[in-house]
C-alpha cells in the first residue's frame, strides 16, 4: 500500500515536472512570505519597546520602524498573492493534463472495458476523483510547505529571542494536537454509525419515494411512515452524539491554546521582570503563541486531504493505464467500396472465459443479402453486432469482409463500410443538423435535407421551433422515441455505406411513425448487405437467412420456410409469438 | 421560512441558550488582552511576580469558563439542529406520501428524494452553524472594537476605519467570486455531460469514427474550465494578502497614534499591546463570518426548496362525508356498469395537449377489457383514472355507479388490484411483499395468488417458499419473474377490479397466454383491464378499446374492430401476418 502510494506520488510528480520553473518560483515566494510574515510582529514588538511611558517615546525611531513594517507588509502581500496565483495555475494545468489524458484514453479503450464497468464509476473517476485530486494538490501547494516553513520559522525566531519561553511553547503545543486526535478517534465510530443509519434512511427513502405510486396504489403509506420514523429516530440519537462530540474539537483546542498563551504570558512576564525580555518581545511571543499551533492543525487537515488526493489520483491512473485496443498492423488494408460479402468461419467468442457463448459459428452472406437475427430477449443478439463492427474481437476463427480478415482491415475503414442503427437512440447534445451530419461532418444542407426526406424525418424536423437548428436537449427530451429513431436513421442515410446493421425497436412506437421507420429501413436496405436484429414478423419473413439465437448460441439458421419445416426452436418461437393464442 | 421556523419553536430553549452561551465564551475571549495589559503594566511594571501568577491563573480560569460555556452552547445547538431536522424529515416524508400522482409527476421522484435527504441534511448543518456562530463572530468583531474604545478612544478610531474596509474586501471578494464559482461548476457539469455522452454513445462514436473529434471537443471544454478556474482563482487569491495588508496597515497606524497617547501620558505601554491584540482578533472572526454567510445562504436555499415541497397540496382530496354506495359490490344483473367513463377529459400538468379527450366507456362486472394503442396514446392514463390516481379535468369516472371522487379513497383503492408497468418489488421476504396486497393474507391465499400468476413454479424451484428474500427493487429476480410476482401481489387481495398495465411484456407469449387463461378461470367475476401493445394479448378480450393520441379510435371485439377500425387494423398488421389477423 505504502509503495503504491509512493509510486502514485512519483507519477504525479512527472506531471508536475514540466512546470518546475513555476514550482521553484512558488517555493521561493513561500519562503519570502513566511519570513516576512514572521518578521512583522518582531518589528512591531521593537516599536512597542520604543513606547515606554509618558514623555519616553522615541518618535523618530518609531517612525523608522513603522516604515520598515510597511515595506515588509507590502512585500508579504505581493509575494503571497503571486504565490497563490502561481499555485492555482500549476494545479489547474496539471489537472487539465491528467483529465484530458484520462478522457483520451476512454476513446481508445476496448468496448469490453466500457461495457463491463459502471458508467457512473468511470465518470466519477474523470470528474469527481480528478476534482478531489485538484483540491488536495492545491491545498498541498499552498498550505503544506508554508505550514512547515511557518513552524520552523517561528521556532527559529523564538529560540533566537528567548530559548526558555520557546521550550514552554514547544512542550505545551502537542497537547492541543493530542486532544484533537483523541476526539477524532472517539468520534469516528459515532460518525460511522451516523453514516450507516443515514444510508439506511436513504435506502428506505429511495425505495419508498422512488416507487411511491406503488406504495399509494397498495395503501402502504402508514407502514412506510412507521418504518421511516423508526430509522429517523435512531438517526436523531446518533447524529446528536456525533455532531456534539465532534464539535468539542474546536473549543477544546482553543482551550489548550489558551493554556499555552497563559503560560507564555506568565513565563514571559517573569523573564521581563528579570530583564531578560522586553515588553515588545513579550508581545511578539504572545503573537507567535497564537499563530504557532495553527499550522499544526492545518497540516493535519492537509495530510488527510493529500491522502485522499493520492487515492483519487491512483484511481485515475488506473483508468489511464487500462490497456488500449491493440494497435493496427502496419500493413492494414483500407476497405473501400466494399461489395458486402461477409463470411464467418468457425467463430468462437465469449465475454467471460467461464461462460462459453458463440461456438463454431459459420455463416456466408452474399452481397445484398438480408440476415435476420431472432431470439428471445437477452439471448445475445447484440453480440453479433459487436463482432461484425469489431467492437470486440473474436476469440478464434475469422470474420471476413470481401475476403479479407477484418483484423487486417483498418478499424476506421471497416466501420465506415457499415451503417448502424441501434435500438438505443443515442444523439449527442447539439443541433439536429449536427446530429444528422455526425457521420459526414462536411455534408451540405442539401444533402442533409435530402437524407432527412428519404428517412421520413424532414416533416417533423420542419415543424420543430428552429427546424434543423433546433438544439436537442439532454437525453433528447424534446423528441419522442420515434423521432429519435428517425434521426438515427437519417444519420446513416446520409452516408449510406454498402453494409447495414439494424436493430429494430422492441416496443412499438405509435403506429404511424412505426410504418415510416419500416419504410425508411426498407429503402436503406435496397441492394445492401444487411444484418437486422428483428422483432417484426414481416422483416423476418423477408430475410434471406434467419439466425436463431438462444442463450448466446446460434442454434438454427435458414429461411423462414426451412426453419418452420424443421419444427425446431424457431418454429416454437414463431408459434408462441406470432400465432394466434 | 415561517413554516420551517415552527420546528425551531419546539426547541425554543435550546435555540436561545446556544447563541447566548456562545456569546458568553466570546466575552471571556475579549477579556484576555485586558489581562495581558495588566500583566505588563502592573506585573512587569512593578516587578510583582505574585500578581503575574494570579493574572496567569485568571487567564486559565477564563479559558475554563469559556470552554464550559462553549460546550454547553455546542450541545444545545446540536440538539436543536438535529431535533428540527428529525421532525422536518418525518413531516416531509408524510407530506410527500400524501401527494397525488399529479404532484409526483410534476416534482419528479429524484427531486423529492434529494429534498428528503441531502437538502434536509444541509438545513441541519446550516442551522447548527447558525446557532453557534451567528452571534459569536459579529460579537467578537464589534466587541473587540468596543473594548478598544474602553482602552483608548482616540487610538480606537483606527478600528472604525479598518472594520468596514475589511468587510468590504472580504464580502466584496466573496460576492464577486460566488457567481464565478457557480459558472465554473456549470462548466464542470458540461465536462461531465461530455464524458457521459461519450460513454453512452461509444458504439455510435466509433461506428462513425469520430473519436478524434470527441477528444478535441473535450479538450476545448476542459481548457475553458481551466481558464475559468484560473481566473476565479486569481481573484480569490487576493483575499489573504489584501486583508493581511489592511490589518497590518491598521496596526501601523494604531502603534503610531497609541505612541502619541503614551507620550502624552494618557495610556500605558500595556494598553498598546492590548490594542494590537484586539486588532489581530478581528480578521479571523470576519473571515469566519463571511464563510458562515455563504454556508447559511446555501442552507437557506435548501430550506426554501424543502419549504416549496411542503407547500405542495395534494390535488386529490377526499370528500368529507364520502361513503360507499349502496350498490357497491358485484352487481350480477349487470344493471349498473362496474366501471364507467363519461366523456372523460384529462391533461397532464401544464401540457396544453389533452392526454385523453372525450372518452366514454361502460364496462360490466366480470368483463375483460383490452386496451391497445401506441406509446403515448393514453392507455396508462386511462387506467390510472380508475383508482383515482389523477382527477379528471372534465366528465367523470364511475365505479358501481358512483363518481370516484365521492368514494372514500381507501375503500376505493382497496377494491382494485394494480399491476404497474414497472415491476417493482420491495426489499424483504416474498411473504412481506405479498402482504402489500392484503395485510392479513394467509400463506394459502398467497400461494393461490402465486399459482394464478404463474409464479408458483419458479418460487418452488428456489426452495425457500414464501421466505424467499427479495433484494431492493427485486434485483435478484429476472424481469419476467418480477412481473409475475407483481401480478400475484395484486391478486392476493382478490380485487373486484384488476388492472394490468402492460405487465406481461417480459413474459413469453406462451406464459402470457397461460396467465390470462388462469385469471379468467380462477376469478370469474373480476373485472379485468389489460393494457398492452401486443395485439395477441388483447385479441380475446370481451371488449377492446383502441386508443390513438388520447382519443378512442374504436371499441368492440377483435372481429368488429378489424372491420371498423383503421388504427386497430394497422396495429394488427404490423405485428401479425394477414392470415393470423383473421
Amino acid at each position: 500500500m505504502k509503495e503504491k502510494q509512493i509510486a502514485t506520488i512519483k507519477r504525479i510528480l512527472t506531471y508536475i515536472e514540466q512546470y518546475r520553473f513555476w514550482v521553484a518560483a512558488s517555493l521561493c515566494l513561500a519562503v519570502i512570505t513566511v519570513a516576512t510574515t514572521l518578521y512583522a510582529p518582531i518589528l512591531i514588538g521593537e516599536g512597542v519597546d520604543l513606547i515606554v511611558e509618558k514623555g519616553l517615546v522615541d518618535f523618530p525611531g518609531l517612525l523608522a520602524i513603522l516604515k520598515k513594517v510597511a515595506a515588509v507588509i507590502a512585500v508579504t502581500g505581493l509575494s503571497q498573492w503571486l504565490m497563490n496565483h502561481i499555485n492555482n495555475k500549476i494545479t489547474y494545468r496539471v489537472v487539465k493534463d491528467i483529465r484530458t489524458k484520462a478522457f483520451d484514453r476512454l476513446e481508445v479503450l476496448p468496448l469490453k472495458y466500457v461495457d463491463s464497468h459502471h458508467h457512473g464509476d468511470i465518470i466519477s473517476r474523470i470528474i469527481a476523483d480528478i476534482d478531489q485530486f485538484s483540491e488536495g494538490l492545491l491545498m498541498g501547494f499552498t498550505q503544506l510547505f508554508t505550514g512547515v516553513m511557518t513552524i520552523l520559522g517561528t521556532l527559529g525566531f523564538m529560540i533566537a529571542v528567548n530559548p526558555f519561553i520557546t521550550a514552554v511553547v514547544v512542550l505545551l503545543t502537542p497537547i492541543s494536537l493530542f486532544v484533537a486526535g483523541f476526539i477524532a478517534k472517539r468520534t469516528f465510530s459515532m460518525f460511522s454509525l451516523q453514516s450507516r443509519t443515514r444510508g439506511e434512511l436513504t435506502a428506505l427513502v429511495d425505495e419508498m419515494l422512488g416507487n411511491q405510486k406503488v406504495v399509494q396504489a397498495f395503501g402502504q403509506e402508514k407502514e412506510a411512515q412507521e418504518r421511516f420514523e423508526e430509522i429517523n429516530s435512531r438517526l436523531n440519537a446518533c447524529s446528536l452524539k456525533a455532531i456534539f462530540f465532534s464539535s468539542i474539537t474546536n473549543p477544546a483546542t482553543r482551550f489548550v491554546n489558551g493554556l499555552v498563551y497563559a503560560a507564555v504570558g506568565v513565563a514571559g512576564a517573569f523573564a521581563a521582570v528579570n530583564g531578560a525580555l522586553s515588553v515588545g518581545q513579550l508581545s511578539v511571543f504572545l503573537t507567535y503563541a497564537n499563530q504557532y499551533t495553527k499550522p499544526f492543525n492545518e497540516i493535519s487537515g492537509v495530510v488527510t486531504e493529500l491522502q485522499n488526493a493520492i487515492a483519487s489520483a491512483a484511481r485515475v491512473f488506473e483508468l489511464i493505464d487500462e490497456e488500449a485496443i491493440p494497435a493496427e498492423p502496419a500493413d492494414a488494408i483500407e476497405l473501400a467500396d466494399a461489395r458486402g460479402e461477409v463470411r464467418l468461419e468457425h467463430v468462437q467468442f465469449s465475454y467471460d472465459p467461464q461462460v462459453r457463448l458463440i461456438e463454431d459459428l459459420n455463416l456466408e452472406v452474399h452481397p445484398g443479402q438480408r440476415i435476420a437475427i431472432v431470439g428471445p430477449t437477452g439471448c445475445g443478439k447484440s453480440t453479433v453486432i459487436n463482432l461484425l463492427m469489431r467492437f470486440y474481437d473474436v476469440d478464434s476463427g475469422t470474420i471476413r469482409v470481401d475476403g479479407s480478415d477484418i483484423r487486417s482491415i483498418t478499424r476506421e475503414s471497416l466501420r465506415r463500410s457499415y451503417g448502424m442503427v441501434l435500438q438505443e437512440t443515442w444523439l449527442k447534445s447539439g443541433t439536429i443538423r449536427e446530429n444528422i451530419a455526425y457521420g459526414k461532418p462536411d455534408a451540405t444542407d442539401e444533402e442533409i435535407i435530402a437524407a432527412a426526406k428519404q428517412a421520413h424525418a424532414h416533416g417533423f424536423i420542419k415543424r420543430m421551433p428552429q427546424g434543423y437548428d433546433t438544439v436537442i436537449s439532454e437525453d433528447g427530451g424534446n423528441l419522442s422515441q420515434g423521432q429519435k429513431q428517425l434521426l438515427c436513421i437519417t444519420r446513416v442515410m446520409l452516408c449510406l455505406p454498402p453494409m447495414l446493421i439494424l436493430d429494430e425497436a422492441t416496443s412499438s412506437i405509435d403506429t404511424r411513425t412505426e410504418i415510416k421507420i419500416q419504410q425508411a429501413f426498407a429503402r436503406m436496405m435496397e441492394g445492401r448487405t444487411s444484418f437486422i436484429v428483428a422483432h417484426r414478423l414481416s422483416t423476418i419473413r423477408e430475410a434471406d437467412k434467419i439466425l436463431v439465437m438462444k442463450d448466446g448460441h446460434i442454434i438454427e439458421q435458414g429461411t423462414h420456410d426451412e426453419l418452420l419445416a424443421k419444427g425446431g426452436f424457431y418454429a416454437k418461437l414463431y408459434n408462441s409469438q406470432f400465432a394466434p393464442g | 421560512m415561517r413554516e420551517l421556523l415552527k420546528y425551531l419553536k419546539a426547541y425554543r430553549k435550546e435555540s436561545i441558550l446556544a447563541p447566548l452561551f456562545k456569546m458568553l465564551e466570546a466575552t471571556f475571549e475579549l477579556f484576555i488582552p485586558l489581562v495581558v495589559k495588566q500583566i505588563i503594566d502592573v506585573g512587569i511594571g512593578r516587578g510583582d511576580t505574585g500578581y503575574i501568577l494570579r493574572m496567569g491563573g485568571l487567564l486559565v480560569l477564563l479559558g475554563v469558563v469559556g470552554l464550559a460555556a462553549s460546550l454547553t452552547a455546542q450541545y444545545f445547538a446540536a440538539k436543536a439542529a438535529v431535533g428540527c431536522a428529525t421532525s422536518l424529515r418525518n413531516d416531509l416524508f408524510a407530506h410527500i406520501n400524501g401527494l397525488s400522482y399529479a404532484e409526483i409527476d410534476r416534482l419528479g421522484t429524484s427531486t423529492l428524494i434529494t429534498r428528503m435527504t441531502s437538502d434536509v441534511n444541509q438545513v441541519q448543518t446550516g442551522l447548527n452553524l447558525f446557532l453557534r456562530l451567528f452571534l459569536r463572530s459579529p460579537f467578537i468583531v464589534f466587541g473587540a472594537m468596543v473594548m478598544a474604545f474602553t482602552v483608548d478612544a482616540k487610538s480606537a478610531v483606527t478600528f472604525v476605519v479598518v472594520i468596514p474596509l475589511l468587510s468590504v474586501v472580504v464580502f466584496g471578494i466573496m460576492l464577486i467570486t460566488m457567481p464565478l464559482y457557480k459558472k465554473v461548476q456549470r462548466q464542470l457539469d458540461r465536462v461531465l455531460l461530455t464524458t457521459k455522452e461519450n460513454l453512452e454513445g461509444v458504439r455510435v462514436i466509433r461506428a462513425f469514427n469520430r473519436q478524434n473529434d470527441e477528444m478535441r471537443r473535450f479538450d476545448g471544454e476542459n481548457s475553458q474550465l481551466v481558464d475559468m478556474q484560473v481566473f476565479v482563482g486569481k481573484i480569490s487569491a487576493l483575499m489573504n494578502p489584501v486583508t493581511y495588508v489592511i490589518i497590518n496597515g491598521g496596526i501601523i497606524v494604531l502603534v503610531w497614534t497609541a505612541g502619541k497617547q503614551v507620550n502624552a501620558g494618557i495610556i500605558t505601554q500595556g494598553a498598546v499591546v492590548a490594542l494590537v491584540n484586539y486588532m489581530s482578533q478581528i480578521l479571523v472572526e470576519l473571515i469566519k463570518l463571511a464563510n458562515l454567510i455563504i454556508n447559511i445562504s446555501k442552507a437557506l436555499a435548501c430550506a426554501g426548496r424543502v419549504q416549496k415541497v411542503l407547500q405542495e397540496k395534494s390535488s386529490i382530496t377526499e370528500k368529507e362525508h364520502a361513503a360507499v354506495p349502496e350498490t357497491a359490490g358485484p352487481d350480477r344483473n349487470g344493471q349498473v356498469p362496474k366501471v364507467e367513463f363519461c366523456n372523460v377529459e384529462f391533461c397532464y400538468g401544464d401540457s396544453r395537449e389533452p392526454a385523453l379527450s372525450a372518452v366514454s366507456l361502460k364496462v360490466k362486472a366480470g368483463q375483460t377489457v383490452g386496451i391497445i394503442g401506441g406509446t403515448g396514446s393514453g392507455k396508462t392514463t386511462l387506467v390510472n383514472l380508475i383508482p383515482r390516481f389523477y382527477d379528471v379535468f372534465g366528465g367523470a369516472v364511475l365505479i358501481d355507479g358512483q363518481d370516484v371522487r365521492e368514494w372514500p379513497l381507501e375503500q376505493l383503492r382497496g377494491r382494485i388490484g394494480i399491476v404497474p408497468q414497472r415491476a417493482v418489488l420491495f426489499a424483504g421476504t416474498l411473504r412481506e411483499n405479498m402482504k402489500w396486497g392484503k395485510k392479513d393474507a394467509t400463506d394459502e391465499e398467497i400461494n393461490r395468488a402465486l399459482s394464478i400468476a404463474q409464479a408458483k413454479d419458479f418460487v418452488d424451484e428456489k426452495g425457500e417458499g414464501l421466505d424467499l428474500l427479495i433484494t431492493q427493487e427485486g434485483k435478484n429476480l429476472s424481469g419476467g419473474q418480477r412481473q409475475r410476482l407483481t401480478i400475484a401481489r395484486a391478486l392476493v387481495r382478490r380485487p373486484q377490479i384488476l388492472i394490468m398495465d402492460d405487465s406481461a411484456s417480459a413474459l413469453d407469449f406462451a406464459t402470457d397466454a397461460r396467465l390470462r387463461r388462469a385469471i379468467r378461470e380462477e376469478t370469474g367475476d373480476m373485472t379485468v383491464f389489460l393494457v398492452s401493445q401486443r395485439a395477441a394479448t388483447v385479441r380475446n378480450s370481451d371488449v377492446i378499446v383502441v386508443l390513438d393520441d388520447g382519443a378512442v379510435a374504436g371499441v368492440g371485439t377483435h372481429k368488429e374492430l378489424l372491420e371498423s377500425c383503421q388504427v386497430y387494423r394497422e396495429i394488427c398488421l404490423s405485428q401479425l401476418s394477414a392470415e393470423e389477423v383473421q
